[in-house]
């Protein structure tokens, strides 16, 4: 039993300083909230490791020290037995005590978490759809209104309020290294404030069951200077770029008349469809599909031959197009910096 | 425990031990086992409460005993089955961006592992052994309501075949087994399968319910003159708050699945937030079953080992009080805590809040029986045999699951783990570790009860190591890769997140802990055909299930047990005061008072009767009909009548008829 414990423990030990350099990591904090957490995770676990050493220690001592074989049932003392009880008593006293602490502990960190987003400046809807993300940041001016989808860009060391709702299924926000999770339910809209402390791109995904390809519903988070993202939202503002080369100007033309415009808008083109990813900027984003590929002319042409190969089960139709046509379309897309 | 009681009780004139009944006319009265030579009791018993020959008798059993086992059996099927679910999951996982499995049926192998294990495996089999052995802890030759118990099988079995042949057509729920709408409503899981998710669950907790109230009322009716409620063993006192639990808990996870399937069929709007319904309410109706389930899965287990502790540690129990009050505390607080399942859906702060102390609160009873068990075994001289190093093995592991339960019970702690590895790796410690093990060293340690011969002892240990290197190989890691970033519930994950070896780690732990249960059903099968014979009690027990013969007879009492200590056979080390006047013509149970146990009155059991089947046939085949038309309600009333019809056909007493 010891030995299993201590190599239990050994391993734990070993797992653990392995993956602390993980981007998606609760252990790896980057911001406020996840601090906050961290510090409270390795907390509870360093105590609920001691309990627990104490209880095994308390089973292993009569195990160890008393003899193996008795064969009549013993008579009850009542003098060892009340002793027992008096500790007994004191270990579920002390057991209270530690919950005790522990409640008042997680009602001072609820504290901590509700205070980072008190004074944010920016606020950026996020709705989940199957299975990826609509981003929407807030202005006072509604011509500066911008929508995009999947990676969300945020000036780092600023508090930021996420509104988050859904809708079809319920899916959940969570980039572990900035904050806890929360749900996108249909009908209800929650409230998450994130702080990033540095510049740097954190991964999320969605945490809450949401179907066949809840595996593949990734996001970045993208904390930049103030000033860089500033620059980026005006970018994004932008019309789309117009096409420049012959293939891409054909491939304008055939995305235009192919069904893709039932889903998807183009910033500066007819193309206004809503149910899918805005690409107005598609090829200034890091990844295709939520997640699924990093973005490149060669995934761009997969994902669009053949999205169910990529993500089975997704909402993006087979369209079918010719080795050119592909080729045209894909070349207009990379095109849309 | 006053000794005036019991010497009372035994000193009861026979008349006065039984008084009977007022319509049963005394002149017309039967022969009774009052001074009737054993060997003639026996014959008599033997034939009053034998199981028909034939298959046609045989399906009409109504010992509790014949249909423990099937349960148990069935049970431990569908346990392999739910294994074989995870195993090739943990296969998939091995490795990031494995193509093995798809989405598709990802998504249908961890949803029929969550229904299989916490439905078909976990629910059913602590019943069943309550089946087995509360009627022969308690003293009485069978449980109250035969007919309904051997009803509940059937149902039970053809819940879970109704659900696995889904699954083998390709059409099984794929939406978790907890179903969260909108996913499993009428506009995002389109098919057939949500539907046999609600179906299947509304019909087989019918079974659970039924069983409930049979334990129930043997345990508050049918108790051995004497065992007043300070003498109930722990085993029988946790199987009563756990029936308690099922029948105020099943009923919620009853209503949710009747609300969908009427939003999937009928089109209501219930969960639908476009028209007013709202997609929390089902979570809270979920989960107000959900927390209790856990609790009717573990407080079973925490019987077991209450009963199992004592033997080996060769004492009474240490703080009996202490230890029953804590059963009924933590099934009272297990009512209160449901909302920690749902901390990362954005309740109000203050209503969390609250959630997190009763959370909090539920670990005082449970710290409680580990520190009274604790005790027992400081007190005792432990003998060493599997039983108890499987009790150990859930000592080693419950703790850690009941300490990781206190982390997911803090409101901003839960934000990060809740949905990741980090719970996954929680509730497998919590449920094997604190369900799976002791059932598996009740499983040694009741085995010769059931069969009448022991299992190797030798395999039982290998068995033991096996089981707890590969589950700890197994289900340790998943806390930190859970706290890496790992969700539950996919079915790949990209290779640039560094979850790779530690999840090939996993999956080889997962691959051994399989193992080991290849290693226990071999040691079952060997020790039921091969087994040294057992004796009526090889473990020197205390409790009344070790003064019958092993495996009991069909009436399991040839006379009934008078009760005088918690440990009867302890106390008594010669033979048991009985009590007499039964009648061994007709099966008669002698009932008695609620809370001191005194006889009170004769009553009839029921005889066997193929009417149970059937009407199992006739709800189920409504239940599988109802997934596609709402009108099988209507027609299927009609069988179901008149099954229920011959089931209660009443019949004349023999006696009558004279």
């Amino acid at each position: 039993m010891k030995r299993l414990a201590s190599i239990a423990f050994a391993t734990a030990i070993a797992l653990f300083l392995q993956g602390c350099a993980g981007w998606q990591s609760a252990l790896d904090p980057k911001g406020p909230a996840a601090s906050e957490l961290a510090w409270l995770i390795w907390f509870f676990t360093g105590l609920c490791a001691v309990v627990w050493v104490l209880v095994m220690a308390a089973l292993a001592v009569p195990l160890l020290m008393r003899s193996r074989q008795h064969a009549e049932p013993l008579a009850l003392d009542a003098g060892a037995d009340s002793r027992k009880l008096r500790v007994v008593m004191i270990a579920v006293g002390l057991t209270a005590v530690i919950l005790v602490g522990l409640t008042l502990l997680s009602f001072f960190a609820n504290r901590t978490l509700a205070a980072i987003g008190s004074d944010a400046a920016l606020t950026i809807r996020v709705t989940g759809h199957q299975w990826w993300w609509e981003v929407r940041y807030e202005d006072a001016t509604p011509s500066r209104i911008l929508t995009t989808a999947n990676e969300i860009h945020i000036p780092a060391g600023e508090p930021v309020r996420l509104l988050l709702t859904s809708t079809d299924v319920i899916h959940s926000f969570w980039v572990p290294s900035l904050s806890g999770k929360l749900d996108l339910i249909p009908g209800r809209m929650n409230v998450l404030d994130i702080k990033a402390d540095k510049p740097g791109v954190y991964r999320g995904q969605c945490a809450e069951f949401c179907g066949a390809q809840h595996a593949n519903m990734g996001t970045f988070i993208i904390a930049e200077p103030r000033a860089k993202f500033d620059a980026w939202w005006n970018d994004q503002l932008e019309p789309a770029a117009v096409p420049t080369g012959d293939e891409a100007k054909a491939g304008e033309n055939l995305f235009l008349k192919r069904p893709c415009v039932m889903c998807h808008k183009i910033g500066g083109t007819p193309a206004g469809g809503t149910v899918a990813p805005d690409l107005t900027h598609l090829a200034s984003r890091q990844t295709l599909a939520a997640g699924t590929l990093t973005m490149s002319r060669g995934n761009l042409a997969a994902w669009i031959a053949d999205p169910q190969g990529v993500k089975p089960g997704s909402h993006m139709p087979v369209v079918d197009l010719s080795g050119d046509e592909l080729n045209a379309i894909v070349a207009y897309l990379e095109g849309l910096k | 425990m006053s000794s005036a009681d019991l010497t009372s009780e035994r000193d009861l004139p026979p008349e006065r031990e039984t008084s009977v009944r007022g319509d049963i006319a005394p002149e017309r009265d039967g022969p009774r086992d009052t001074g009737m030579d054993d060997a003639s009791l026996h014959r008599w018993l033997a034939r009053t409460w034998r199981t028909p020959p034939g298959i046609i008798g045989a399906l009409s059993s109504v010992d509790h005993k014949v249909i423990a086992r099937r349960y148990l059996i069935t049970a431990f099927l569908f346990l392999c089955l739910g294994g074989l679910n995870a195993v090739a999951m943990r296969i998939q996982l091995s490795g990031p961006q494995r193509g093995l499995i798809g989405p598709d049926l990802y998504n249908q192998l961890f949803t029929m592992h969550g229904v299989t294990m916490m439905f078909l495996f976990a629910v059913p089999i602590v019943q069943a052994t309550g089946i087995y052995l509360v009627p022969l802890m308690v003293g009485t030759r069978n449980i109250a309501f035969p007919r309904l118990n051997a009803f509940s099988y059937w149902v039970y079995l053809s819940g879970g075949l109704f659900a696995w042949v889904s699954f083998a057509l390709a059409m099984a729920p794929d939406v978790g087994w907890f179903a969260y709408v909108p996913l499993s409503g009428p506009e995002y899981g389109p098919g057939k399968r949500a539907d046999v998710w609600a179906q299947m669950i509304t019909y087989t907790e019918v079974s659970s319910l039924a069983v409930a109230v049979a334990t129930i009322v043997t345990v508050f009716k049918q108790r051995a003159p004497g065992m007043s409620l300070d003498k109930i063993p722990l085993y029988v006192w946790a199987l009563l708050v756990t029936s308690f639990l099922v029948v105020f808990a099943m009923p919620a996870v009853m209503i949710t699945s009747t609300f969908l399937i009427l939003d999937r069929l009928v089109g209501t709007h219930i969960f639908n937030p476009a028209e007013g319904g709202d997609a929390l309410l089902f979570q809270h109706l979920f989960w107000f079953f959900g927390h209790p389930e856990v609790y009717i899965i573990f407080l079973p287990a925490t019987g077991m080992v209450s009963a199992i502790i004592p033997v080996f540690a060769r004492r009474p129990a240490f703080g009996h009080l202490g230890l029953v009050l804590s059963l009924i505390a933590v099934g009272f607080l297990s009512f209160g805590l449901w909302v920690h399942h749902m901390f990362a859906t954005g309740l109000p702060k203050l209503g969390a809040s609250f959630f997190t102390a009763s959370s909090m609160l539920i670990a005082i009873p449970n710290g409680v029986q580990i520190f009274c068990w604790l005790a027992t075994l400081w007190d005792g001289r432990p003998v060493i045999r599997t039983p108890l190093l499987f009790v150990f093995g859930f000592f080693f592991t419950f703790v850690i699951g009941g300490l990781t339960g206190v982390m997911l019970a803090s409101v901003p702690l839960d934000l990060q783990v809740h949905d990741t590895y980090f719970v996954v790796a929680h509730f497998h410690y919590v449920l094997i570790g604190g369900s799976v093990f002791p059932l598996l060293a009740a499983a040694y340690f009741w085995f010769p009860k059931i069969t009448g011969r022991m299992m190797s002892e030798r395999l039982g240990r290998w068995h033991f190591w096996l089981a707890m290197i590969g589950f700890n190989a197994a289900f340790f890691p998943m806390h930190i890769v859970g706290l890496w970033g790992m969700p539950r519930r996919v079915y790949t994950y990209p290779a640039e997140l560094g979850w790779g070896n530690i999840n090939l780690f996993i999956s080889a732990g997962a691959v051994l802990f399989f193992l080991s249960f290849v290693l226990f059903a071999f040691n079952l099968v060997h020790g039921a055909l091969r087994g040294t014979p057992a004796g009526d009690n090889p473990w020197d027990a205390g409790t009344l299930e070790w003064a019958t013969s092993s495996p009991p007879p069909g009436y399991n009492f040839a006379r009934i047990p008078i009760v005088t200590n918690v440990e009867p056979l302890w106390a008594e080390r010669g033979a048991l005061p009985v009590a007499t006047g039964l009648r061994v013509d007709v099966r008669e149970l002698l009932v008695s008072t609620v809370a001191e146990a005194h006889p009170d009155i004769r009553e009839k059991s029921a005889t066997p009767s193929i009417w149970p089947l059937l009407a199992a046939i006739a709800v189920g085949a409504t239940f599988l009909y109802s997934i596609f038309t709402p009108w099988a309600i209507i027609w299927g009333a009609a069988p179901i009548a008149v099954t229920l019809v011959g089931w209660f056909w009443p019949k004349a007493d023999p006696e009558d008829e004279e």
